[in-house]
């Protein structure tokens, strides 16, 4: 069978769900080859082999971490021309897209991006136009290099021993010239990641800048919290939080969207969510074309009291 | 400096917008477009760069007839001078052959700083400006909430999932940036009176040294295999919290769906 290659998300050997996802997907198509970057590759080993990867590649050149991702792409090439898979399929976030795109250009082949499934054959399915339009598409040239978003698949053990082989890599000195020079890790939440939650409750400027009753909301339901765009830029809650467009892509079983009326481009990120809910004072939102359930209502009353009632029901 | 905004004109997010039933690609001509509001940013910090010292920023478009208007607009806003690659040959080109014409021009135009927006607001895949750096060989610094630009100096700041990080890299290089960095201006009167006079060149592949088959549709290296409207919402229940009722009903629809 041929191989697949998954390049590993991870922080410090922690596997991300993402990844379990992208070897079940692998899977589908051929044997999956996980390739990992960093030095943790003995603390990620065990979720690789969970999850069917039968073999693991590992980058340890200190050189790929301390730059940007062109190295990391410049590696990843060097590894797809020995291993010749069919396939590469890489997290669909900021550094898997950039490193995807590079790929792309080194070894003369087609990209998509965004996938919401890749079915056998690597044909793949993309949510488009604000969620407006399901596209299925495939790579007509070269090794197919998809980025796959979270939640794509279900991740499915499957028992493998994986044998770890390390991969020399060589850096060209034209991939090292852009250099993180600080860099502040974010504050953990506690909260589930926002990309991979099963449950998103959201505010927007409706919150008033209050985003209390958002989180304990949230909190009640074991969810994560996203925000509109409105409510990023008036500094209320972080970027990193924005659903929509220019934030994040969402499509979790459940979004409740509190204070926000529904534009165009938070749709795009939210539209392909399961079950979607709002708390909203105006009848006339646009965000109640797309609910499931609604509360035409104050946020500020609303949500405290459900907050009660879960929080009751749940104990 | 040279400066060069790399800028795209795609269908208005607002307007109604399709594909085309004979070959899956996205309608340009039957509906309304603009300069992609995300592209403004980078026409944003390519002028302020500009005032901030010596620069000369031109905007660089590829794409039909009416992507004119993308560079118009680049023009009134402040913008020096324009380029616009148009050929038919290009109908249908995928983010790999973009790219391809785009360095090609960039090449030719010598730029010292190259800025794109943080994806385009129709394909959206965010991936043409490392691409162009791939192509170019030049380092990239991505995905700009922040920037300074202080000498041979790009330092940014990009917020990314797990870290907030200051990213640096030296003249020549690719730049794009995120609709947080900062408020593009509107075109103001007498901007949109001086871009008349602005110098537009239009260039064609053959102007870059480029063949039809390298481009376009027929050498694209993805083939959309179907296109499906997403099929509309059923419409949901709507209550209202006038007697106090909404968080009770609210609860009830989670419990009743296993969200509890
Ligand atoms: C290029 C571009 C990219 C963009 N990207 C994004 C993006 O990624 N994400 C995004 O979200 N937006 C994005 N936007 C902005 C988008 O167009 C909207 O401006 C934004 O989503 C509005 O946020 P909002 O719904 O919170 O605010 P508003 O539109 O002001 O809506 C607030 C809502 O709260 C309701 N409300 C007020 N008080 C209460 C209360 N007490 N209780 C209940 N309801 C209340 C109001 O009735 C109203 O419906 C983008 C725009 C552009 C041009
Ligand atoms: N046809 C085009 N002409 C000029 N610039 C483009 C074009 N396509 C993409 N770009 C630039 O590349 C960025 C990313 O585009 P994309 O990868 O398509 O999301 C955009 O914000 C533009 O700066």
């Amino acid at each position: 069978m041929s191989n697949v290659l998954v390049l590993v998300d991870h922080t410090a050997g922690t596997v991300r769900k993402t990844t379990a996802e992208l070897l079940t997907i692998a899977r589908r198509l051929g044997e999956p080859v996980a390739v990992f970057i960093g030095s943790e590759v003995q603390a990620a080993l065990p979720t690789l082999g969970q999850y069917g990867a039968t073999k693991v590649i590992a980058l340890s050149n200190p050189e790929l971490t301390q730059f940007l991702v062109a190295p990391k792409a410049e590696a990843l090439a060097q590894v797809a021309a020995k291993i010749e898979p069919s396939a590469i399929l890489i997290s669909s976030n900021a550094e898997g897209k950039e490193i995807a795109a590079r790929l792309a250009v080194k070894l003369d082949s087609g990209l998509i991006t965004d996938a919401v499934d890749v079915q056998e054959g690597a044909v793949t399915t993309q949510s488009v136009f604000a969620g407006n339009f399901t596209v299925q598409a495939k790579v007509t040239h070269g090794t197919p290099i998809i980025t796959v978003k979270p939640n794509a698949a279900t991740p499915e053990a499957a028992d493998a021993s994986p044998e770890v082989e390390e991969f020399d890599v060589t850096i060209s000195d034209t991939a090292k010239t852009a250099r993180i020079t600080d860099s502040k890790p974010r504050e953990a939440t506690g909260r589930p990641e926002l990309t991979e939650a099963a449950i998103i409750v959201s505010g927007g400027r409706g919150t008033g800048g209050d985003f209390g009753p958002i989180e304990a909301f949230a909190d009640s339901l074991g969810a994560a919290v996203g925000a509109s765009r409105a409510a990023v830029d008036s500094g209320w809650y972080p970027h990193a939080y924005q659903v929509g467009q220019t934030g994040k892509t969402v499509s979790p079983q459940l979004y409740v969207a509190a204070g926000i009326s529904g534009a165009i481009q938070h749709r795009a990120g939210m539209q392909t969510s399961k079950t979607i809910v709002a708390v909203n004072k105006d009848p006339e939102a646009p965000i109640f074309e797309l609910v499931d359930f609604g509360v035409v209502g104050d946020l500020h009353k609303v949500l405290p009291t459900a907050t009660e009632e879960v929080t009751k029901r749940k104990s | 400096m040279k400066i060069v905004v790399c800028a795209k004109f795609v269908p208005d997010a607002t307007a109604d917008r399709r594909f085309r039933s004979e070959d899956n690609t996205v309608d340009r001509a039957g509906v309304d477009g603009l300069l992609s509001e995300l592209d403004e940013y980078a026409v944003e910090t390519a002028l302020t760069v500009k005032e901030a010292g010596d620069a000369e920023v031109t905007v660089l478009t590829v794409g039909p007839e009416q992507a004119a208007d993308a560079v118009k607009k680049g023009l009134q806003m402040g913008a020096d001078a324009g380029v616009h690659v148009l050929d038919d040959a290009i109908h249908g080109s995928d983010a790999v052959a973009t790219s391809l014409i785009l360095s090609k021009a960039l090449g030719k135009l010598e730029a010292d700083l190259v800025v794109f927006g943080m994806g385009s607001t129709d394909g959206g895949m965010g991936v043409v400006p490392a691409m162009v750096s791939e192509r170019l060989g030049l380092p990239a610094v991505t995905l700009g909430s922040e920037v300074t630009v202080d000498g041979q100096t790009v330092r940014i700041r990009r917020d990314g999932d797990t870290a907030s990080e200051t990213i640096e890299g030296t003249l020549p290089l690719v730049l794009s940036v995120s609709d947080q960095a900062n408020e593009p201006r509107y075109p103001s009167f007498k901007g949109i009176m001086a871009a008349k006079k602005k110098p537009v060149e239009t260039w064609s592949l053959a102007d870059l040294e480029l063949t039809a088959e390298q481009v376009g549709g027929s050498s694209a290296w993805t083939e959309v295999v179907e296109v499906t409207a997403r099929p509309a919402r059923t419409a949901g229940t709507i209550v209202t919290d006038e007697d106090g009722s909404g968080a009770a009903g609210l609860v009830e629809f989670l419990s009743t769906n296993k969200f509890l």
